[in-house]
């Protein structure tokens, strides 16, 4: 294994600063405090929960709105308890959601277990095989500068990228925990009102 | 889990049987469906044909019936409102994930064919029939039930409508009397 050296709060910045109106939901745990701490915004969409959830929630955003880039930010154990999403994602083909999976090979959450990803599972390598359109495993934040002028191109499908960063908990960056509030706000810069 | 035929039974009620399905993808056209996803049962199979023909609704087949809830809330976030279809078997499945419904006060429509409570041959259905309403209520969903043809078409038209005009998470249980007897 190589060593890893990316800096994930600087590889999520330059994915954001490049965002051009994407909608992004993150995952539980570190990467919703990683989109946080690059700066709050209305369509940014947190769980603080329901693990598992991101990737299928991104989904469904990017299947009700298709004139939308949607981009799912979350971390390698959010995406290991919904392995199989992988599969529903792919076969729904969805041309507008990029999945990015900041990989630290560990639960960082709950003491810095090591997880599947740093025995062998791949999940670039995985949604290739199930069918993603475009799937590749980053180590640098120079691929990152180069993801984020890939990611200005349309894409033929679902598209996920593994972004290996240190295993490492930067200071918390806590958005609102308040799910309804930051439901509402999301809906209402879609233009959806709330009666 | 999945099911191949159910016993048709005969006469009047056959039909109404018969056309159940149909009435309720009428419905949930209605209502402004615009997403469906399922783990499939056979008493869900004639409205999952029937949705997947239709050009203004997604169909999403799932791996497992947490997948459903959470394409739920994406599809509210992004302004459609959808469906999930599954059995009593699956809804162990999805507790946790009911937290995203429930804790951001968002509609959630569920409709879930019961297994293991009538008739049933196979008693690896019956633990989770068993506690598919209880556990349902203890995440914090109301539950609805419908042992008839009539009931099932009338509970889902004002389960839909509390579910997306009053922001309600709501299952509704469809009896397996109602099913049918599957044949082995």
């Amino acid at each position: 294994m190589n060593e890893v050296s990316m800096d994930r709060r600087e590889a999520v910045s330059k994915l954001l600063a490049a965002r051009d109106g994407a909608l992004v939901v993150t995952g539980l745990g570190s990467p919703t405090y990683d989109v946080h701490a690059a700066g709050d915004a209305d369509n940014n969409y947190y769980l603080w929960g329901a693990m598992g959830g991101a990737a299928l929630v991104g989904l469904g955003i990017s299947q009700a709105r298709p004139d939308k880039r949607v981009m799912v930010i979350t971390g390698d154990g959010e995406q290991l308890m919904a392995f199989g999403a992988l599969a529903t994602i792919a076969v729904a083909a969805p041309v507008n959601l990029d999945i990015i999976v900041l990989d630290n090979q560990h639960f960082g959450e709950t003491g810095m277990q090591p997880s599947h990803t740093g025995s062998g599972i791949a999940f670039d390598r995985v949604a290739a095989v199930v069918g993603f359109a475009q799937t590749a495993e980053l180590r640098s934040l120079d691929e990152v500068d180069e993801l984020v002028e890939g990611l200005r191109q349309p894409a033929a499908g679902p598209r996920l990228f593994v972004l290996k960063v240190r295993a490492e908990n930067p200071p918390r960056s806590l958005p609102s925990r308040d799910a309804v509030l930051v439901k509402n706000r999301f809906r209402a810069h879609l233009g959806i009102e709330t009666p | 889990m999945i099911d191949s035929e159910t016993d048709s039974g005969t006469g009047r009620s056959s039909q109404i049987a018969c056309a159940w399905p149909h009435k309720l993808h009428e419905i949930l056209r209605a209502a402004g469906i615009r997403q469906i996803s399922y783990v499939p049962d056979a008493g869900h199979a004639t409205l999952i044909e029937l949705s997947a023909a239709d050009p203004d609704v997604r169909t999403n087949v799932l791996t497992t019936e947490e997948e459903g809830i959470a394409i739920a809330h994406g599809a509210w976030l992004g302004g459609q409102r959808s469906v999930v279809l599954m059995q009593s078997s699956g809804v162990g499945n999805c507790i946790n994930m009911l937290s995203l419904p429930v804790q951001t006060r968002s509609p959630l429509l569920m409709l879930v064919t019961m297994r293991g409570e009538w008739a049933e041959f196979n008693p690896w259905q019956v633990p989770m029939s068993q506690a598919t309403e209880a556990s349902l209520r203890a995440i914090g969903l109301t539950i609805l039930r419908a042992d008839t043809a009539e009931d099932v078409v009338e509970v889902v038209e004002q389960a839909a409508s509390m579910a997306f005009e009053a922001d309600q998470q709501i299952a509704v249980l469809i009896g397996q009397r109602l099913l049918g007897k599957k044949k082995w």
